[in-house]
């Protein structure tokens, strides 16, 4: 995949997508899990009934473990341009900086500051307030979505531009054609979407963790079913957003597309779609596969009939397009394995998790014991926990890998867009260290929420977000009005 | 230099100011964790004094970063490439510190606690200490390019100016950290964290003598803006002596607000002499000037719109939520 090697150029994207994909495990669990707590928070707003107040405090506990990590792995992020795609920056800084600072000023204070209101205010406001604390982080952190993506939308398709001559960098001719950008309004409900699946599917399979062990059934239970609930929505959404934003890539990127089905030729009209297939990539040949009729044209034009363009006829194109410019050196080939596999890895658990929540819902209807005798299914979505996460890394594989060799596409190539500053020696020691913190970190961060769960929702008041308190040894919250004394 | 762009300078500078005003006490309380705290306890209540705010205050670095990115992207790209592993190390540092205090919280063992109390602690000093070093060797001059690119060498980074600045920041935040400790706690820890700003002070002023010096001797500031560059000293001066004054007398108030502006009063006096530079070039020929590092016009205007619809709204509910938090919290006693 990043067959650079040790190159600036090789160590800088290697760096770029680990520290991605690390932070991209947090971003969409707490995105989802804003919301699955400002959930719950808002049934118990309206029916009084503490176990959701419970559920709440016990989830929005792994929520704030998630949102820390989520938070110092995005600073990351946001240095990342300057520090290692410094040509980037200078590039495309006209364009890319407005969204960035958007995201900061509009999004970030607004989720920081009341997820702060938020863990230390649980006695000093009423139900309906505190949960509104909870809505505007969930609302911030959504729109934190929008604004990132609004950037990442131009990288994929660009609008709204125009070319300096003398500097050659991109300018903003229009700020609505960059937000209006139809690539963002198909990425956006897409993303949006695995968020919520991501967070749903993880408090249901912790529930059926706990379930197995018949522990605080009905709490569990109450979870896992506002979980599928939710889940069984963004499932859904997921399925019908990817679907969409897979026929906008058939004109918008074919090359990308091509790969996702891994089409060296032109498709037949008979819509052959492989459920596998082997690759020479060298030779820009697929080697054997197992295919159905159709299929592929269901998906790309929800016709019988059709043809999807392959790799092979792309590439001519882009030559004949881009070789005035780039030169006829140019590799428009993209890592057709990583694509193929990871559209299929992406498809099959959108699917599986719609199927899930259906059965998970029916097996976990109020009056029936279902769920509890059918430990099977508990085990399933006990794994499925951890599939989210590795179905939001194919997709963005898919979308980021799929863009090569442009980083914006058809205007700056990803090896122009490097610092000329970068050593060898530095990315190297940084990548290093990189993935021995995020090593801890992931493992920090299981280990507590493992804790978290072990010690079960009863245990959720005594070390919650309010410390205990010094002089009684009793349990007080530190922010509450008794806990400070007048001067 | 157009309107907008010399707007923007001042944005970018007032964004900094808000950052270290705030985030410096953040540093300072965090610093204090172990430094300062001598029990379990008195460490619950130190990092509660921050406990809803940190976060909030760790965006005004975010947004200074993202709007410098939008406004300024030849600053932006230069200054983050060239101070690689200066911003590496301190990403380092805001990692480990901005997990510890959810970690701390619930390790069971006394040894993983300290782990992380001395995460919190160490990461804040690094920061803190780190920030103060990459600002002072910036406006030293690095070797720099045509197109912005910096290649330093060590002492570019690391020198006595860029040192002296490091600690003399890292001692700032300090002092703020304990003076926000102050204002917010009562009984023992109140008591000594003035006891350690009286002794604190008079080191802090030696330090910003020393850091007078170097800064005459290092930077063009004295001979290419003498009158603001003596006023705002002079004025950097006089707070630290109204804040020192506040400790003694027990005026919390008073010596927070004086601690929080000298740190400020430090990036107008950064600000002040790197313009109409927003990067200063060992060889002066390559210094990027505002109107040269800046976005298009049409850019500026959108990010001077959205920035004072947006920035309002965003003040109202960041003051309110230190308001909602205002009092003091109770003392700990000895576990």
């Amino acid at each position: 995949m990043l067959s650079a090697g040790l190159t600036v150029l090789g160590l800088s994207r290697f760096q770029f997508a680990m520290t991605t994909v690390f932070h991209y495990f947090f971003v969409p669990f707490s995105i989802g899990l804003a919301i699955v707590v400002a959930v719950m928070e808002t049934v118990y707003a309206v029916n009084k009934d503490e176990t959701y107040k419970k559920m709440a405090q016990f989830w929005g506990k792994i929520f704030l473990y998630s949102f820390a990590v989520g938070v110092v792995t995005g600073i990351i992020q946001e240095f990342q341009f300057g520090m290692n795609w410094s040509e980037y920056s200078r590039f495309m800084g006209d364009i890319f900086g407005a969204p960035l600072a958007i995201e900061a000023l509009a999004a970030f204070f607004l989720e920081s500051t009341f997820i702060g209101l938020w863990m230390f205010t649980w006695d000093r406001f009423k139900p309906g307030i505190h949960a509104l604390f909870i809505w505007l982080v969930a609302f911030g952190s959504s729109l934190s979505a929008i604004w990132i993506l609004a950037a990442n939308s131009f990288m994929q398709n660009p609008v709204g531009f125009a070319i300096n001559k003398s500097t050659g960098r991109v300018v903003m001719t229009s700020f609505g054609a960059v937000v209006s950008n139809p690539q963002l309004w198909l990425e956006f409900p897409h993303v949006l979407m695995g968020a919520g699946i991501t967070a749903s599917f993880v408090v249901a399979g912790a529930s059926a963790w706990r379930l197995l062990k018949k522990d605080h059934e009905s709490f569990y239970r109450k979870s896992m079913n506002v979980a599928l609930i939710i889940g069984l929505i963004a499932s859904l959404g997921s399925i019908a957003s990817g679907d969409m934003q897979t026929r906008f890539l058939i004109k918008q990127q074919p090359m990308k597309f091509a790969a996702m089905e891994g089409l060296y030729k032109n498709s037949t009209n008979k819509g052959d779609w492989a459920v596998y297939s082997s690759f020479n990539t060298k030779q820009h040949k697929t080697t054997s596969s197992l295919e159905v009729p159709y299929v592929l044209n269901i998906l790309s034009y929800h016709k019988l009939t059709g043809t999807v363009k392959g790799q092979n006829a792309v590439n001519k194109e882009m030559h004949a397009t881009y070789d005035k410019k780039f030169g006829k050196d140019m590799n428009y080939y993209v890592p057709t394995k990583t694509l193929f596999w990871s559209f299929r890895l992406m498809a099959v658990s959108g699917g599986l998790f719609a199927l899930v929540a259906i059965i998970g819902l029916f097996f976990n209807r109020k009056k029936s014991q279902m769920i509890m005798r059918q430990r099977w299914f508990l085990y399933i979505m006990g794994l499925m926990l951890w599939l989210p996460f590795l179905a939001n890394t194919a997709g963005w594989f898919i979308t980021e890998f799929g863009r090569y060799p442009w980083v914006v596409y058809g205007l700056l190539t990803i090896a122009d867009a490097v610092s000329p500053t970068s050593t060898v020696t530095g990315l190297l020691f940084t990548n290093i260290v990189y993935f021995l913190l995020f090593a801890g970190l992931g493992l920090v961060m299981i280990i507590l929420s493992h804790r978290v769960l072990k010690a079960g929702p009863d245990s959720v008041e005594t070390n919650g977000y309010s410390t205990e308190d010094h002089n009684e040894g009793k349990v007080e919250d530190p922010y509450g009005t008794e806990a400070f004394n007048h001067d | 230099m157009t309107n907008l762009q010399f707007l923007w300078f001042l944005l970018i500078g007032v964004l900094f100011s808000g950052f270290f005003f705030l985030e410096g006490f953040d540093f300072g309380v965090g610093m204090s964790i172990k430094f300062f705290g001598k029990n379990t306890a008195e460490r619950d209540t130190i990092i509660q004094t921050i406990g809803p705010h940190w976060d909030g205050n760790e965006v005004w670095l975010i947004t200074a970063g993202g709007a410098m990115f939008a406004s300024f992207p030849m600053w932006y790209a230069s200054l983050f490439s060239g101070y690689y592993i200066v911003l590496f190390l301190i990403l380092v540092a805001l990692i480990f510190r901005g997990v510890s205090f959810e970690f701390r919280a619930n390790m069971q063992t006394a040894g993983w606690r300290n782990f992380w109390e001395w995460a919190a602690s160490i990461g804040s000093f690094c920061a803190a200490f780190l920030f103060g070093m990459m600002f002072t060797s910036m406006i030293e001059g690095v070797p720099m390019d045509k197109d912005g690119n910096i290649f330093g060498s060590f002492t570019t980074y690391v020198n006595w100016f860029s040192l002296v600045g490091g600690v003399a920041v890292t001692l700032l935040c300090l002092i703020h950290g304990l003076n926000f400790l102050q204002l917010k706690t009562m009984g023992e820890l109140r008591d000594r964290a003035q006891k350690w700003n009286k002794v604190l002070y008079p080191i802090l002023i030696v330090g910003e003598v020393l850091f007078v010096v170097l800064l005459y001797l290092s930077t063009d500031f004295f001979a290419k803006k003498p009158g603001s560059t003596w006023g705002i000293l002079i004025v950097l001066v006089l707070l630290t002596l109204i804040a020192w004054w506040g400790v003694v007398k027990a005026h919390n108030w008073t010596s927070f607000i004086a601690s929080g502006l000298s740190l400020i009063s430090v990036v107008v006096l950064i600000f002040n002499g790197l313009f109409p530079r927003v990067m200063i070039g060992t060889n002066n020929v390559n210094s990027i000037l505002i109107k040269n590092a800046s976005s298009s016009p049409y850019t500026l205007h959108l990010m001077t719109i959205i920035a004072f619809s947006i920035l309002p709204i965003v003040l109202i509910y960041f003051i309110w939520s230190y308001w909602v938090f205002y009092k003091r919290l109770k003392s700990p006693k000895a576990a």
